[in-house]
């Protein structure tokens, strides 16, 4: 089986328009969750959320060109272009045909759909434009990078809540292994932030109202991110043969399924799942040395996630750090996976794990090395990024560093 | 043909394309402005809109540039008009 190597890495987030500021401020610890900007201010109770603030789709795309595209298909294809553009990827011919393109969102196009059934509801609107199917689709975001980049290989879109982009990145492991492709642009993008949206993340009532504290005491809940993140997946032998930088090995992807709660988690869902990425990877406990966790917020994921990693790695859990980015881009749910993935190859090529921010000391029941609120050098062979999705659709990836 | 409502049709299109009206003529095709058949059901969409008339789906599939428009446009006010009178 080849080896799978990271090429290329693309992200759209609060933290910023590209990798580089996206790690810059994951490093410093400078959260990007903030009061909620002045068309969602004030209308529920939601008070924060990791907003792409200074966004401007303008700049990065034409006019008739954004008719077509909902805000998660722009984030989606910014990322999906600063991957191929850091990999040195071009997809001419036979290169676009043995290339796929594997993208999670959770929501999709819900933005758009949301202010056209305003319209229906609200004003009794007679008549729809026929760019809201095309928007608002699971798919549009994956079809968009197609046409973008001219990736003529097998692509399609998982939605799986807040696994969705580790499923996808998973898949295209699969695919990249058995030879189906020889390279994958995967990952996840996710635009949640309309009223809609905000009215029912507020009934479910697990939203924090004041920022994101993972692990912590007083830890209120999670914050909604929005953005995107694509990674470039290559077969080991053909990143070596065209000289291509390498990020880092994807070692392993594990799945399970709760088979339990539609909201609550599981904590031998969580073990099942990592159990099964260490296996993927033919992985000793041992050689891991970070967890980028899913690391919510919330009361219920927090410590049952600290309880899982105790049950999977026993006396060495003592030895592991772990951390939670989610606390700097907020919650990401359908790019939450793809975004954590850069930040863990990062912090593996780099040397520095970046920090669980706004920790006030550890919470109840969670007795684990954080890295709290500085980022912390650290030499690590091995992670895990978890992603625990409402629903109970646990996907994790083992990422190695490569020498 | 009423020179206004040719007026109005071209700047519908020239919106909803995001194009110079100038550009567009009586005679200019669909295809010569780059409108694919989804933009060309968007032009509908906003002449309907603008017009608050119904294009039937089968007269819809017969308009393929701008001279169509505003005779179906025309058609569908007159109808409109004559169904108001009576």
């Amino acid at each position: 089986m080849p080896r799978v190597v990271v090429t290329g890495l693309g992200t759209v987030s609060a933290l910023g328009p590209d990798t580089a500021s996206f790690w810059r401020a994951l490093v410093a610890g400078e959260s990007g969750i903030g009061p909620l900007d002045g068309e969602l201010a004030g209308k529920t109770s939601v008070a924060v959320g990791a907003q792409a603030r200074g966004y401007d789709p303008f700049q990065h795309f034409d006019v008739k060109h954004l008719d077509l595209l909902d805000r998660f298909s722009q984030f989606a294809l910014l990322a999906a272009r600063e991957a191929a553009r850091d990999a040195g990827l071009r997809f001419d011919g036979e290169r676009g045909e043995r290339t796929a393109v594997v993208m999670g969102t959770g929501v999709a196009g819900k933005t758009t759909e949301d202010e056209a059934f305003r319209q229906l509801y609200g004003h009794d609107q007679k008549r729809f434009s026929p760019f809201i199917i095309p928007r608002t689709m699971a798919n549009a975001a994956t079809s968009q990078i197609t046409m973008d980049l001219g990736i003529t290989g097998p692509s399609f879109t998982v939605s799986t809540a807040c696994s969705s982009a580790n499923h996808a990145i998973g898949l295209a492991l699969g695919m990249v292994r058995s030879g189906l492709v020889e390279a994958a642009l995967a990952g996840g993008s996710e635009a949640p932030f309309s009223l809609g949206l905000m009215r029912g993340w507020e009934g479910v009532r697990v939203l924090a109202p004041d920022t994101c504290r993972p692990f912590s005491r007083d830890r209120k809940g999670l914050v909604l991110g929005e953005g995107g993140a694509v990674v470039v997946l290559e077969a080991e032998e053909r990143a070596r043969a065209r000289g291509a930088r390498i990020y880092g090995e994807v070692a392993g992807f594990g799945m399970s399924s709760d088979a339990g709660h539609i909201t609550q988690p599981s904590e031998s869902g969580a073990v099942r799942a990592m159990e099964a990425a260490l296996r993927d990877a033919g992985m000793s406990l041992e050689e891991v040395g970070y967890i980028n966790a899913h690391g919510t917020g919330t009361l219920a994921n927090d410590i049952t996630e600290t309880q899982a990693i105790h049950r999977v790695f026993g006396p060495h859990a003592a030895r592991l750090a772990v951390s939670s980015t989610k606390s700097l881009h907020g919650h990401a749910l359908g790019a939450a996976g793809a975004l954590e993935l850069v930040a863990t190859l990062l912090a593996l090529r780099e040397g520095l794990l970046p920090p669980t921010a706004n920790f006030l000391g550890p919470g109840e029941g969670c007795d684990l090395d954080y890295v709290p609120l500085q980022a912390r050098e650290a030499r690590v062979g091995a992670a895990l990024s978890n992603s625990f999705a409402f629903g109970g659709l646990n996907a994790v990836l083992c990422v190695r560093r490569w020498e | 043909m009423d020179s206004n409502l040719v007026q109005k049709v071209i700047e519908i299109i020239a919106k909803t394309q995001h194009l110079d009206a100038a550009r567009i003529t009586l005679d200019s095709s669909f295809e010569e402005l780059g409108i694919d058949s989804l933009d060309g059901v968007n032009i509908l969409f906003a002449m309907e809109n603008e017009f608050d008339i119904v294009i039937p789906d089968e007269a819809a599939k017969e308009i393929r540039n701008v001279r169509h428009t505003v005779e179906g446009v025309a058609k569908l006010l007159d109808a409109k008009a004559s169904g108001a009178g009576g």
